[in-house]
């Protein structure tokens, strides 16, 4: 193989000189002078040649800024191209996230990998391939309509004597702006997307070989820690370096209130910020716990938005025979990466290298070189797998601490956060409060709905990254967490509807986007509350839904979820409810979701035990029907699916960040479970294909049914209805004496 | 500084470590270049860092060097390679039983651990064999699918 692998590049370093006329990795890694890279290799997004190269022996690699952070884009995206350059994804190699070798088209997240970036990538493969066969033509003497691209060959569709694509193009550029139009395989003939082929990663993941960032070095690294303030806002006040002296060879960095340590060893740099004593001056500017409902709802509002405003329903409320209102809470939540975040970074006068395992590395070298004042061109970001992140977690503010504390010490750093540093200072999935409202007709059919929803509004600019500010460096103080005013509304028929943010100005703790960010929670309410009106009107909640649908794809994966569990048409809850005299109640619920309303169909059944002296939930059963258009990797779909419902229920069953008027208390994993492997339910999952139709992507859509699921099976099996997560044990413990 | 001499994957090595109490784990990742046992949370709450003492799974980020003197460590590299996997690992590779893999290492060693004293588990053996590592991505049904087809190998 002579094409430029990722571990040859990786070797290479920050000082790679990579010469894509020349091609072999070896060469370019030999070459490596300084810390000057010199890439010629094309990265603007709308050139073919930014996205693919086609190497004399045939193979290709593909360069992306979207990258696979355990999602199974790297098999995906590989596929996607095969198929359009007709060769097999073993001869396929992947450069993800690297500011100096990858186009960027967009940073990894909303579930945009497969829908933009794999799309991205296949556009171009497919003008190259037009591009491909105009070169066979020329060599082969025929008609570009009369040939076809097989095993990496132009070969006459008729059949006879072809020529490889490396010999045709070899490491040579195309030179072509991606066309648009360049027209993609016929899905009828597809021979590559589709199949479940085994990700190229997992081999090396299962034997210790994967190179994660947390094993990346460098020769004359230093091993960093950080040592974060007793409260969010303390300002430190003095250092008694002394008290580390018998650690060896480590030395202090303090910048304003940025207090760290470098030492070659790396136990002796986390003894030695463990160790070291430092006094801080008192904060307590946070609301608690158990005050962030007030806080939430009586806080400073920013502006208010209706975002579905359709009818009356105020008035129509006011004239209906039932109405119901509810209040649905959810608490902030951490990313809690099972790996703390971890970033190695080279500050050199000649330009700075930072390999991460962040989402966006285009997005934070731009705000590093902001910061820092590092011109782009003397900063390069590179991206290294790390422990799933599902956001935004640690890793731009570990990236951070890496180059102040590479910069103070001369030498590259690496910076791996503690376990408290990672649940304590990751930024969290936000807080969310919705009021609902609604009314039915005799008939069962919704008339009026009202959602009102109080989120943490978005203000420009990069959200600050900790160590930046502890140095007392100006940035940006942006705030956001995504789209998180999606799927407020229900997707049933309904002719009064409103759905108003009130987007108020504060947020207790830093946020960021969490997976699926904020229609999870707002799905929650939704559907908990569809079940609620259903069980009011006497009807059952898979026939009260499918009332109000009349999209073939929504009722598709209704049908087929239900199916899946065996559901029996009957009103919540379980008419066993009142009899049942034991210790254990059953039942089940339903949930639906077209995600961000205008994608992914997915219908969710779920079967629960509650244990009614306990109060403890046991998930049984769930099933899932998930449409998603066009189906790349079958396997990686499901696995993604899988994980999104085992996470989402570990999310609804155990996750609230916890916080004092000080700091967060909820720092490892004692004080912040999450699912643990006695509790798995089994998992059946339906995949509706549609290969004609575009893929969208599906790292998020099949979490936003989880909780509502659930909420709705307890409320059959106990008659209690749960509208605050997380759904502990001591929750519905007091929810099951009170009724 | 003092040495410390113990069996790691079939072989005797000896290193040194200016402090006894220093985890297995940085010794593993640093000195020995073995980047399979991770750091996950430095607590023994996770697993990430698991890694067989005798035969048995233990939290590396817990278990100072100097209990390690003497025994035989194994770790993930000493169970196979991409090439060659162990069982274990070839199950959990059939099963594609990982997301970001960075548990994956302690899935791996619990799951040997079982299997050696339990060869062949039950589905709720397995899940209480694995009840101490944790799993972020949710890849729970995958691992302990994994485990049984390893178990029936």
């Amino acid at each position: 193989m002579n094409n430029i692998s990722r571990r040859d590049l990786l070797r290479a370093g920050g000082a790679v000189v990579v010469s894509f006329a020349l091609g072999s990795p070896k060469r370019a890694a030999a070459q490596a002078s300084g810390a000057g890279v010199d890439i010629r290799k094309p990265l603007d997004p709308h050139e073919v040649d930014s996205f693919l190269a086609v190497h004399t022996d045939g193979s290709v690699t593909l360069y992306t800024s979207h990258v696979d952070v355990g999602v199974g884009l790297r098999i995906a995206m590989r596929q996607m191209a095969a198929e359009e350059l007709g060769i097999p994804v073993e001869r396929i190699a992947m450069v993800e996230g690297d500011t100096a070798l990858t186009p960027d088209h967009g940073g990894t997240g909303g579930s945009t990998g497969i829908p933009r970036g794999g799309v991205d990538v296949r556009q171009a493969a497919a003008t190259a391939r037009q591009a491909l066969l105009k070169l066979g033509a020329v060599q082969l003497q025929r008609p570009a309509a009369e040939l076809t691209i097989v095993d990496g060959q132009v070969r006459p569709l008729a059949g006879g004597e072809g020529a490889d694509i490396g010999k045709l193009i070899g490491d040579r550029r195309f030179g072509l702006k991606v066309d648009s139009k360049a027209s993609l395989q016929d899905p009828a003939r597809y021979a590559v997307v589709g199949k479940p082929l085994l990700r190229p990663d997992v081999p090396e993941k299962c034997t210790g070989k994967h190179v994660y960032v947390q094993d990346y070095s460098l020769p004359g690294m230093l091993h960093g820690r950080v040592i974060r303030p007793p409260a969010i806002g303390a300002k430190l006040l003095s250092v008694d370096e002394g008290s580390i002296r018998a650690i060896p060879d480590v030395r202090v960095v303090r910048i304003e209130n940025f207090l760290g340590v470098v030492a070659p060893d790396e136990w002796a740099a986390v003894r030695a910020a463990r160790e070291l004593k430092a006094t801080w001056s008192e904060w307590q500017g946070l609301p608690g716990n158990d005050g962030l409902e007030r806080f939430i709802r009586e806080g400073a509002v920013d502006r208010h938005q209706d975002l579905v405003s359709r009818g009356d329903p105020a008035a129509a409320l006011s004239t209906t025979d039932k109405q119901f209102s509810a209040t649905y809470e959810w608490p902030l939540q951490s990313h809690a990466s099972l790996g703390p975040s971890c970033a190695v970074a080279d500050v050199r006068v000649d330009g700075t290298t930072v390999w991460t395992s962040t989402q966006g590395t285009h997005g934070l070298r731009a705000n590093l070189s902001k910061i820092f004042g590092i011109p782009v061109d003397k900063l390069r970001v590179i991206y290294l797998d790390g422990s799933g992140s599902y956001g935004g977690n640690g890793n731009d503010d570990a990236a951070a601490d890496a180059v102040l504390l590479s910069k103070a010490a001369g030498k590259p750093v690496r910076v791996q956060w503690m376990r408290h540093d990672e649940h304590g200072w990751d930024p969290k999935g936000p807080a969310q409060l919705l009021d609902l409202r609604g009314g039915v007709d005799a008939e069962g059919r919704i008339v009026a709905w009202e959602t009102e929803m109080w989120l943490p509004t978005s203000t420009p600019g990069n959200r600050p990254i900790l160590g930046v500010d502890a140095a007392g460096i100006a940035q940006a103080h942006g705030q956001g967490a995504g789209q998180i005013s999606q799927n407020g509304d229900p997707p049933y028929a309904a002719p009064n509807v409103r759905v108003t943010v009130h987007w108020t100005k504060e947020t207790p703790l830093r946020i960021s986007n969490l997976r699926a960010p904020g229609k999870i929670a707002n799905s929650f309410a939704v559907e908990s509350f569809t079940d609620e009106l259903a069980s009011a009107a006497g009807i059952d909640p898979v026939a009260f839904r499918l009332k109000g649908l009349t999209d073939p794809r929504a009722i598709e994966v209704i049908q087929r979820a239900a199916d899946m569990i065996g559901w029996q048409a009957r009103p919540s809850p379980s008419p066993s409810v009142a009899s049942a005299q034991g210790n254990l109640l059953t039942g089940r619920g339903f949930s639906y979701v077209r995600y961000k309303q205008a994608e992914n169909y997915v219908a969710m059944a779920m079967e629960v035990t509650v244990e009614r002296t306990t109060g403890k939930i046991n998930v049984q059963r769930v099933t899932c029907a998930h449409d998603c258009g066009l189906v790349i990797n079958p396997d990686s779909l499901r696995n993604q699916i899988e994980g999104s419902i085992v996470q989402t229920l570990s999310r609804a069953l155990h996750e609230e960040v916890k916080f004092d008027r000080s700091r967060v208390t909820s720092i490892d994993w004692a004080s912040y479970p999450i699912l643990t492997f006695p509790e798995m339910p089994a998992i059946e999952v339906a995949l509706i294909d549609r290969p004609t139709l575009p893929p969208l992507g599906a790292g998020e859509a099949s979490t936003a049914p989880v909780a509502a699921a659930l909420g709705n099976a307890v409320f059959d099996a106990t008659g209690l209805r749960l509208r605050a997560i997380p759904f502990t044990p001591a929750r519905v413990k007091a929810g099951l004496m009170r009724s | 500084m003092p040495k410390y001499n113990f069996q790691l994957n079939g072989r005797s090595v000896s290193i040194e470590s200016w402090d006894p109490a220093q985890p297995l784990l940085y010794v593993l990742r640093n000195s020995l270049g073995l980047h399979g046992a991770k750091f996950g949370c430095g607590l023994a709450q996770c697993g990430a860092c698991a890694v067989l003492i005798d035969g048995k799974a233990q939290r590396s980020c817990v278990f100072p060097v100097r209990q390690a003197a003497g025994r035989a460590v194994s770790t993930l590299e000493g169970l196979g390679t991409p090439e060659k996997p162990g069982v274990v690992q070839a199950a959990f590779v059939a099963q594609q039983a990982a997301q970001c893999g960075y548990c994956t290492n302690g899935m791996i060693m619990a799951a040997k651990s079982l299997l050696n004293q339990t060869p062949r588990p039950t589905l709720d053996q397995v899940k209480q064999g694995l009840a101490g590592n944790l799993c972020r991505c949710g890849t729970h049904t995958r691992i302990v699918q994994a485990v049984m087809l390893a178990a029936k190998a």
